[in-house]
């Protein structure tokens, strides 16, 4: 009962430390992409001063920087995030709607299958360590670290899509073909993480006393991995999965750019390229709320796969 | 790996790809049963347009979209040519100042309601309105009272458009403007739906919201995955229309359009990778189209700062010295024209003043440039240092990059090269401080050389030189107020000559549009502006497997 009631507390007291994070999150972000040179209405056909003028007044550009960061302040209090300056018929908080679902399903998949293909190889090297299984696993998890998803992905589409024909080159439609690939190519790398990460967790698990206990007792060693060894050494997993989580499900630029999905992540670099304030700071307070949120439900995690870890005072 | 993230170079060709049968056209229209039985295409478009508003859209992306859901009073055949639109035919007035427009009265909105004479002063008031904000609104400066109205000095209504009935309407210009009626099909100029506008507000543009009068209307847009257009019954040619559907879709990696081509996904990319060329050549032949485009690529020099201010003859033997022949096929390599003077060819049957050294050898233009090099007080020992700058970009990079060899090359210059993340760029070109040599460019939204040659007028904003002339200045208005063709063109000679000759540019090379077309797609041609659209297009069906 302590341990629940501790884990609440320990909540509450994350949820307040939230609003500090993201308003110093939001100040400096604000200040920054206004310190950037260029404005969002620079284009190479110059605009005569009056219109120039006019589209500042439109956006509130033309007010003191200090009430337009006030202004700012207020809308976010009710999540509105304003109109986007360069898609104009869209505001920003509905290109996050229509992205996120995308960049989610991509990215969410990608982390599913990650884990699950991750965690099992890294299993397999662990158990038959410093064999050829071992060997040759890990060297594929190295090569898949390694290789660049902008190398990957093009040489998946071109044996796919382009010879084969079996999986379309790109775009968008919510059919599970198109999702194939991008989830693939986003899913290699971690399940290369996951892999090594699980593989030396595993192994420092299985080399510890309470598991030589439980041989000792002539469980067998299948049922020794599953309830004894597995929770432990899954920390490692866990506490890498949440930040990469929020990475992956706030879209990839690369992935986007090369497949044609429309998630999240290009708006992280287009809305930069285009000064496009209300878009910029929209992606980023949602990503770091994200983050926020996946590394309090790490926590979370952590403390029911790790009974050393209680958030609890009087422990 | 070698291939490392390339477009598979060692890609054998794909000869299965279907090919469509023999066109068959009767009485210029095709024969249906050579037509294929989906008439859908698939057209890959630039990036994201940033608005279907016609009135606040910029961008070549969504124009293109916009000239299949709208129709100004004029609008362009295949081949890029003025012909009548909305407006069935008109008068122009004497002094070449007062056009009256004629509508055609089977124009319908795509909810059938007529399209009247007040839908397009309501548009042109929009688009010219402050409040509107448009970016695009100096389109309409030759229209009277417009200058006044887009500074907010006066109302809209006071803008000189006029609807004299229903069906007919009067636009009053400022100066007589030859080429105002091919203004009339640019988007900035549509009509706007009046309910829909008054419901809808600034969301009338919006999947579901908007009314348009073009061959196509809005069925869906799903942002940054595509645009789908469907053939508008009401539209007045519907029965010509071919293509029942189009999507657009935008790309921000335009080897991904290609690769979705050759995957049979697309039938029109917007553009082709540039580093390819040659590999779509080899594969692509009969479907990679390169025309050339109305735009000119140069570098430009800042005539307010040193070491440029009071330097002609050390700016002509910049220009002279490099190598349009070896830029534009070792450097640019898609069948760009290289380009001595400003205005680029194709424009009705204005011709640029060539200089005479066009037709010298590279070598004799060499020899002229070390000479005028030294005569301008540079030499081994005291070479000239120079910075050039461009945006970012892998082409704009190799283009600047072959310049400072071809410079060191032949006169011995130092230059460094300076990358610069477009805004950035832009704002230091327009400041004029840190600018020496910079990248620069111009594609025209119309057919005449002055919207070329009006760059160069003291203070115009996009003057990016500090040029200022005030001979040059005194023809520019000339040209604006001058109404017989002839008489304007030959000004404008004369002030294209005067300014190649007081050397501010280093011509480069005139734009091509280059892209690939599926075989089966007909009704198009190529044309300077690369207007292209849908409601020409139609799509053969494939021949039998095997003939």
């Amino acid at each position: 009962m302590m341990h629940e009631h501790g884990i609440l507390r320990h909540a509450a007291q994350r949820l307040l430390g939230v609003l500090p994070t993201m308003l110093l999150l939001i100040t400096v972000v604000f200040f920054l992409v206004r310190v950037a040179p260029g404005g969002p209405f620079d284009s190479e056909k110059a605009l005569p001063p009056e219109i120039q003028a006019n589209l500042e007044a439109k956006y509130h550009l033309d007010e003191p920087l200090i009430q337009q960061y006030f202004r700012y302040l207020g809308q976010i209090l009710v999540l509105d995030f304003g109109p986007s300056f360069q898609y104009k018929d869209w505001t920003v908080n509905e290109l996050i709607a229509e992205g996120f679902p995308v960049s989610l399903t991509v990215g969410g998949l990608a982390m599913v299958l990650a884990f699950l293909v991750g965690t099992m190889i890294g299993i397999t090297a662990a158990m038959k360590q410093n064999t050829p299984v071992d060997y040759s696993t890990m060297g594929f998890a190295m090569l898949g670290i390694s290789i660049p998803n902008f190398v990957v992905a093009p040489l998946l589409i071109l044996v796919f899509a382009v010879y084969a024909g079996w999986l379309p080159a790109g775009g968008w439609d919510w059919s599970v073909q198109r999702m194939v690939l991008p989830v693939i190519t986003l899913a290699l790398p971690m399940i290369a993480y996951v892999a090594r990460l699980t593989r030396g967790s595993m192994i420092e698990v299985l080399h510890s006393n309470f598991i030589r206990t439980a041989r000792a007792k002539g469980l067998p060693e299948k049922t020794v991995i599953r309830r004894h060894a597995l929770k432990p050494a899954m920390l490692p997993v866990i506490s890498f999965m949440g930040p990469a989580t929020a990475g992956l499900i706030t879209g990839s630029v690369v992935i986007e750019r090369i497949y044609a999905i429309p998630g999240l992540g290009s708006y992280f670099v287009t809305g930069a390229l285009n000064r496009d304030y209300t878009l910029v700071m929209g992606v980023v307070i949602f990503y770091g709320l994200l983050i926020i949120l996946l590394n309090f439900i790490v926590d979370l995690l952590y403390a029911w796969l790790n009974p050393k870890i209680r958030y609890d005072e009087e422990y | 790996m070698a291939c490392g993230g390339d477009d598979g170079q060692l890609t054998p060709p794909r000869d299965n790809r279907p090919r469509p049968v023999d066109e068959l056209l009767v009485d210029g229209r095709p024969d249906p049963s050579t037509l294929a039985a989906e008439q859908v295409l698939r057209r890959a478009n630039g990036e994201e347009p940033q608005t279907l508003d016609p009135h606040l859209a910029e961008g070549v992306p969504s124009s293109h979209i916009l000239r299949d859901l709208f129709e100004g009073l004029t609008t362009e055949a295949p081949d890029g040519t003025v012909i009548p639109g909305t407006a069935q035919r008109w008068n122009i007035s004497r002094d070449g100042k007062t056009y009256t427009f004629y509508l055609r009265r089977d124009a319908r909105w795509s909810n059938g309601d007529p399209v009247m004479a007040e839908d397009f002063v309501l548009g042109l008031q929009r688009s010219a309105d402050p409040a509107t904000a448009s970016n695009y609104a100096q389109v309409l400066l030759p229209i009277e009272n417009a200058e006044a109205v887009l500074g907010g000095m006066l109302p809209p209504d006071q803008l000189g458009i006029e609807a004299l009935d229903e069906f007919t309407l009067q636009i009053r210009l400022r100066d007589p403007t030859p080429y105002f009626l091919g203004l009339l099909s640019h988007s900035s100029t549509y009509p706007v739906h009046r309910p829909s506008l008054a419901e809808h507000g600034a969301r009338f543009s919006r999947p579901g919201n908007l009314v348009s009068n073009g061959a196509y209307e809005l069925r869906e847009w799903v942002v940054r995955s595509h645009i789908l257009v469907e053939r508008n019954p009401h539209y007045h040619s519907a029965d010509q229309v071919l293509l029942d559907r189009v999507y657009y879709y935008p790309y921000e990696d335009q080897s991904t359009a290609l690769k979705q081509y050759r995957a049979g996904e697309l039938h029109w990319t917007y553009e082709v990778p540039n580093n390819q060329f040659k590999w779509l050549q080899r594969h692509h032949p009969e479907e990679l189209v390169v025309s050339p485009w109305l735009g000119s690529y140069f570098f430009g020099f800042n005539l307010t700062r040193e070491p440029f201010i009071e330097s002609p003859d050390l700016r002509q033997a910049l220009v002279m010295a490099i190598d349009r022949e070896l830029l534009t096929e070792k450097v640019s390599q898609f069948g760009e024209q290289p380009s001595f003077t400003l205005v680029p060819p194709g424009i009705g049957e204005y011709q640029s003043p060539q200089p005479e050294w066009a037709d010298w050898t590279q070598q004799e233009r060499n020899d002229e440039a070390r000479r005028l090099y030294a005569a301008a007080g540079y030499s081994q020992e005291r070479p000239l240092r120079v910075e050039i700058r461009y945006n970012t970009s892998e082409n704009h990079k190799k283009m600047a990059l072959a310049i400072a060899s071809l410079w060191k090359q032949v006169l011995g210059v130092h230059a460094t090269l300076v990358n610069e993340e477009w805004k950035v760029f832009l704002q230091n070109r327009e400041q004029k401080f840190l600018t020496q040599v910079f990248r620069a460019g111009w594609i025209s939204d119309y057919g005449d050389p002055y919207s070329f040659l009006e760059l160069f007028r003291t203070g115009h904003g996009q003057n990016d030189y500090g040029y200022s002339n005030p001979v040059y200045d005194e023809l520019l208005t000339m040209i604006a107020s001058e109404r017989i063709p002839a008489r304007r063109r030959r000004l404008m000679e004369e002030a294209e000559r005067m300014l190649l000759e007081t050397w501010p540019i280093i011509p480069v090379y005139t734009y091509v549009t280059k892209r690939l077309v599926d075989r089966h797609v007909r009704g198009w041609e190529n044309n300077v502006m690369d207007h292209h659209y849908s409601r020409y297009m139609y799509l053969l069906k494939s021949r039998p497997a095997g003939s």
